[in-house]
């Protein structure tokens, strides 16, 4: 059964409805994680080093945040891997364009491929600079992600990465999100509305949730 | 009408193609598309030129032999077949582009006619049931719920044009594929070889070339014959049920 999955379109679409999904819950406890900013450094590094100790003593110190790491990386991988796949498929199936063209797709459909690539590039950065502190503006503190978060948004540079990326994300769920229940079969004419509503609301709150971080540092809410 | 026309040329499987320009004239707008299409190829016979190639059958937007993307629409501006398109929906002085059906599972064999033979091979493996023909039986002796009977209805309106290929940025023939399994796969009559066909479908519509879904939706807006979306949606549905039963076994 493995193999009639990964070998069919059906069964690879299957594996990037999962995959998205596995990503996009991690990404509503992420930004909620994020909001816990504005409560001042001591309550955000607590948070920080509670998901170190989460599971204890059932589980040791980081065990849980480092199975988390490896269920993410398993998701980005297979969804990346089916994504590319497919897509040299899909331009294989489609090698002749019109000579008359036509946009109708929105452009959250149009733009899931290239948008799918920049957040690929920039899940890299993201942990190149917060997680491991090898790009990190100024001195890598680890231990203390309120001053490291603070260090990133005061450059230029790290604003605009992380609002392009955010701004991809959000284009990215929006399509990707109806997208999945489609593929998993759970898409309805009756439920499709609500469904849309899901996938807009979910893009809409997930951008604004991780802009205002940067926002906020950007005005001096939090510094 | 005077119209300009700008055809795709094309000699040759083989051959290289290109737009060809062509000027007709005394158009009536009550003309359907392809009698406008006659009425060219009549002049290019009288030159001595080698008439436009296009496919047609019944005329009646029942067969789904025609086939041409007019102005980048799957068959042209209205929710019809080619046939059943008139001039009325162009204005006088229009250039129009006329172009194959464009996959690399529908090659153009010659001008404006592709081989579709691929959608027939997706057909013979599973959109059939296999039970013994002889007269027709009793159309009571098997109950088919109403809600079921409309949704098998609505999905075997499908002609088969291949629209839906032809309109679709991926090249991908799911909703053409799921119209057909959900027509046979909801009924009584389609039951035992459920799973078998979708499977089996899905497989060769893969082997053919056509490409995967983004659910762009380009395919159930350009179907003459108004099928849904949704319609691929039912049959991953099935897919996924088929595939999870295929792996119990």
């Amino acid at each position: 059964m493995p193999r009639t999955v990964w070998d069919s379109t059906l069964g690879k679409k299957t594996v990037m409805a999962v995959s998205g999904l596995i990503m996009l819950a991690y990404l509503v406890v992420h930004m909620l994680g994020n909001l816990k900013i504005f409560f001042g450094s001591d309550e955000f590094n607590g948070y920080a080093h509670w998901l170190r100790t989460l599971g204890e003593p059932f589980l040791h110190y980081e065990w849980a945040l480092w199975i988390t790491r490896v269920a993410l990386v398993v998701a980005v991988v297979a969804h990346a891997t089916a994504a590319y796949q497919l897509s040299r498929r899909d331009l294989r199936a489609r090698p002749a364009k019109y000579v008359h063209k036509k946009r109708r797709a929105s452009y959250a459909t149009r733009t899931m491929r290239w948008g799918g690539v920049i957040l690929g590039l920039f899940i890299v950065w993201h942990i190149l600079d917060l997680t491991t502190g090898t790009l990190h503006p100024g001195g890598f503190q680890s231990g203390h992600p309120y001053q490291n978060v603070i260090d990133t948004f005061s450059t230029w540079y790290g604003n605009v990465v992380y609002l392009v990326a955010v701004l991809a994300l959000g284009l990215h769920i929006r399509h990707g999100f109806w997208s999945a229940a489609q593929t998993l079969g759970a898409g309805s004419r009756t439920r499709d509305r609500a469904l849309k509503t899901t996938a807009n609301l979910l893009a809409l709150v997930l951008t604004v949730g991780f802009v205002s971080v940067p926002v906020a540092v950007m005005t001096g809410v939090v510094s | 009408m005077k119209l300009t026309l700008r055809v795709w040329r094309q000699r040759a499987a083989d051959a290289d193609g290109a737009m060809s320009t062509y000027d007709v004239d005394g158009i009536s707008p009550d003309m359907s598309f392809l009698e406008m299409l006659d009425t060219l190829n009549e002049e290019l016979i009288l030159r001595g030129e080698d008439p436009v190639a296009f496919d047609h059958d019944c005329r009646e937007g029942i067969c789904g032999a025609c086939s041409l993307v007019i102005n980048g629409d799957a068959h042209g501006p209205e929710r019809t077949t080619t046939c059943q398109l008139h001039m009325r929906s162009f204005a006088d002085g229009d250039t129009i582009d006329v172009e194959p059906w464009r996959a690399s599972a529908f090659p153009v064999i010659k001008d404006l006619v592709v081989d579709r033979s691929a959608f027939d091979r997706i057909i013979q493996a599973g959109g059939y049931i296999t039970a013994p023909t002889g007269a027709a039986p009793e159309a009571h002796a098997t109950a088919v719920p109403k809600p079921d009977a409309d949704f098998a209805f609505e999905h075997a309106e499908c002609i088969g044009c291949g629209a839906c290929v032809a309109a679709c940025p991926n090249g991908a023939a799911m909703l053409f594929t799921s119209a057909k399994i959900n027509h046979l796969n909801v009924l009584p009559q389609g039951a035992p070889e459920r799973e078998t066909r979708v499977l089996d479908m899905v497989e060769r519509m893969d082997d053919e070339g056509f490409g995967g879904c983004t659910l762009a939706g380009e395919c159930a807006t350009a179907c003459p014959k108004g099928i849904p979306l949704v319609s691929i949606t039912s049959m991953n549905k099935e897919w996924l049920r088929a595939a999870r039963k295929a792996g119990k076994r």
